[in-house]
């Protein structure tokens, strides 16, 4: 199985989609010319032309707006956003035009289309260039978000949130570009609203995504070996529809869980699976469930305050050994 | 860049789209005169923005459209709908809430939808519906069809970045799009010259080299002779078009609001009034020996009876069912 970046793989799902299905096109800052201001959409110009892969002015709201209103004239746009900080500008256009449209035209008007782009913390961008905003997306009704980890979760994932007839929040890592992993050359889609279990374990269960993944399978990792603790990774992937059969299952296996997220803690997408846990599973419970979040600050450009911010290894071992009280 | 626009002479081979637009201005007049009565009867809730006084933008410009053509619309749009062919009926029975209504009750006043007919919404954030109107435009460039796309906007939405964000992509991409400004003078409260550093609204298009002409928005045939030269510019030579139609609500901002008060006298309304476009089309209509007063009453009277039909149909119709609240927040 060929081995290729989280890059190449959206790339692949763009261009895979876009070559079954005419409706399909490409918009956003530097996508055509440039080749992606992350190179996700890399040689796609060449192969398609300007009139499906779409160079845009800096102008959110308004290039957004257009894949709304292209959506509703039977299109299916994927708006690229250079990243999601950007995309506050274009918050109105999702959140009230895409998000609503099919229900308050009474199921006359869908809005098959998809919003992507990289969110979360790079390295020392300050303040306005690392945010994660997957629960302020995912509080939406009428969104679906889903939040990739490797590559074979990009394409698969990508390639059925192009097909879905819904608007798709679709959340990539800055720091997740270059990730390599296998992908087959065969044709695949992944299901949204389907966790996956990336690790199999019997004592805690950690659940994340995106980002957060990798960093759970390390802990994981030290945790076997260091403490014989074997913990279980499940990866949400999709934020909404949230699998929370997943979450309950593993969790009524291991009996005590840790939710690892990037976000701020403040109504993040850890206290919705909280409270999932808890109203559905309570009595399956040894111990609070714990969560570990990026700090409840803006971010620092300073690299050492960078660093204490960003959800750590060492956090979520300590958080492990608590519910599993192992502590010192 | 401006068009001096002035109405064109009646020509008796077109008695019959004189009758009809006259008809669609006098219908929309009935009906909205009667969404008011049921507002203040409590049938209607929410925020209900009437179009009294603004029927010549609406009617003249819609006619000029294909079936297959989009129009999008702000949420004072009850007339676009009813001139875009909606029944009565559909868009009564939204106003009231009720699943018979042309988007299931779902929308209410400021957000009727009617696919069929390519109406597409009632869009209630202040200039919203101007990007995605542009969408249409961009979808019809696509494909590489003929239709054009038609957004209908007030004034006071011409100091929102999406107005300029998207006025520079329909003239950088070329896409068959026409924008129709509705001045209508107030943004709810606040005149024109309160708000805007330009008062002329068409000059804004210089910004984007994109035509542009000022119409009077009270001649319902000034406004349709405008709307056929930008629907020409869209559909052959895939150009968009900023139209601005000068015209006057009676109605305050909303059926919350008041008529006139601080921000406007009862003299500059009446004085408005005197240039009402429903009575100036039938005044010359008339002279022009193409209709009789008998005829206009007759068909007043027709009217009259088609929007009580649309309440009492109104009226009758079931709530949505409570299964309806979470039907149609995702498609299948």
């Amino acid at each position: 199985m060929p081995t290729i970046t989280y890059r190449e793989a959206l790339n692949h799902a763009l261009r895979e989609e876009m070559a079954r299905d005419p409706s399909v096109f490409l918009m956003g800052e530097e996508v055509g010319v440039y080749q992606g201001a992350y190179k996700v959409s890399r040689g796609m110009l060449e192969t398609f032309g300007e009139s499906r892969v779409v160079d845009t002015p800096i102008a959110e709201l308004g290039f957004t707006g257009i894949g709304v209103g292209a959506a509703m004239a039977g299109m299916r746009p994927v708006i690229e956003f250079m990243t999601w900080n950007f995309a506050l500008l274009a918050i109105d256009q999702i959140v009230n035009s895409a998000a609503k449209m099919l229900y308050m035209s009474g199921g006359q008007v869908p809005m098959p289309m998809v919003f992507r782009g990289p969110g979360g913390a790079a390295l020392q961008l300050g303040a306005q260039h690392s945010q994660a905003f997957d629960s302020w997306f995912a509080h939406i009704p009428g969104l679906k978000v889903v939040a990739p980890a490797t590559p074979y979760d990009a394409k698969g994932l990508l390639k059925s949130a192009i097909r879905d007839n819904n608007p798709v929040v679709f959340l990539e890592g800055e720091m997740l570009y270059n990730v390599k992993g296998d992908v087959p050359d065969e044709e695949y889609t992944i299901p949204l609203g389907a966790a996956d279990r990336k690790r199999e374990g019997t004592d805690v269960t950690l659940v994340c995504h995106s980002k957060t993944v990798a960093l759970s399978l390390k802990v994981a990792d030290q945790l076997a070996t260091e403490m014989g603790i074997a913990a279980e990774v499940l990866d949400l992937r999709t934020l909404r529809p949230l699998d929370v059969d997943a979450i309950l299952s593993s969790v009524r296996k291991t009996h005590r869980g840790v939710v690892v997220e990037e976000g701020w803690p403040f109504c993040g997408i850890g206290a919705q699976v909280v409270d999932e846990i808890q109203r559905a599973a309570f009595d399956d419970l040894d111990a609070p469930i714990l969560r570990v979040t990026q700090a409840d600050v803006p971010m620092s450009y300073n690299k050492q305050l960078e660093r204490l911010a960003k959800p750590q290894p060492q956090a979520v071992i300590e958080a492990v050994k608590r519910v599993t009280y192992r502590e010192d | 860049m401006n068009t001096a626009v002035t109405s064109p002479a009646l020509d008796a081979n077109r008695r019959d789209f004189y009758f009809h637009i006259y008809r669609q201005m006098l219908l929309i007049r009935r009906f909205e005169e009667k969404a008011g009565e049921a507002y203040a009867q409590g049938k209607i809730g929410g925020f209900c923005h009437l179009y009294i006084g603004q029927e010549a933008v609406a009617v003249g410009a819609i006619a000029a459209l294909r079936p297959d053509d989009y129009v999008f619309a702000s949420y004072r749009e009850h007339a676009h709908a009813l001139a875009r062919g909606t029944a009565a009926r559909a868009v009564m029975a939204e106003l009231f809430g009720k699943v018979t209504g042309c988007s299931r009750g779902n929308g209410g006043s400021m957000h009727l939808f009617d696919a069929a007919n390519r109406f597409l919404g009632g869009h209630a954030i202040v200039g919203g519906q101007i990007p995605i109107a542009a969408g249409a435009g961009f979808a019809i460039k696509c494909r590489g069809t003929d239709q054009v796309s038609t957004c209908f906007f007030g004034e006071a939405a011409v100091n929102i970045g999406s107005f300029h964000e998207t006025l520079n992509m329909a003239a950088l991409w070329k896409l068959p799009t026409i924008f129709l400004c509705e001045n209508n003078r107030y943004g709810m409260g606040t005149a024109l010259e309160r708000s805007a550093a330009v008062y002329d609204i068409a000059h804004r298009a210089c910004s984007y080299e994109m035509d542009a002409e000022t119409v009077d928005g009270m001649d319902v045939l000034a406004v349709h002779e405008a709307m056929k030269r930008a629907v020409t510019r869209a559909r052959t030579h895939k150009l968009p078009t900023l139209i601005e139609a000068r015209t006057y609500r009676y109605m305050g901002h909303s059926m919350a609001d008041p008529i006139h008060g601080h921000y406007r006298t009862k003299e500059e309304l009446e004085e408005q009034k005197a240039r009402d476009p429903i009575d100036q089309l039938e005044i010359r209509l008339i002279d022009a020996g193409l209709m009789t007063a008998d005829e206009a009453q007759h068909i007043d009277a027709d009217l009259q009876a088609q929007v009580q039909d649309a309440l009492r149909f109104s009226d009758e119709s079931p709530d949505p069912a409570p299964d309806d609240l979470y039907r149609h927040v995702y498609a299948d």
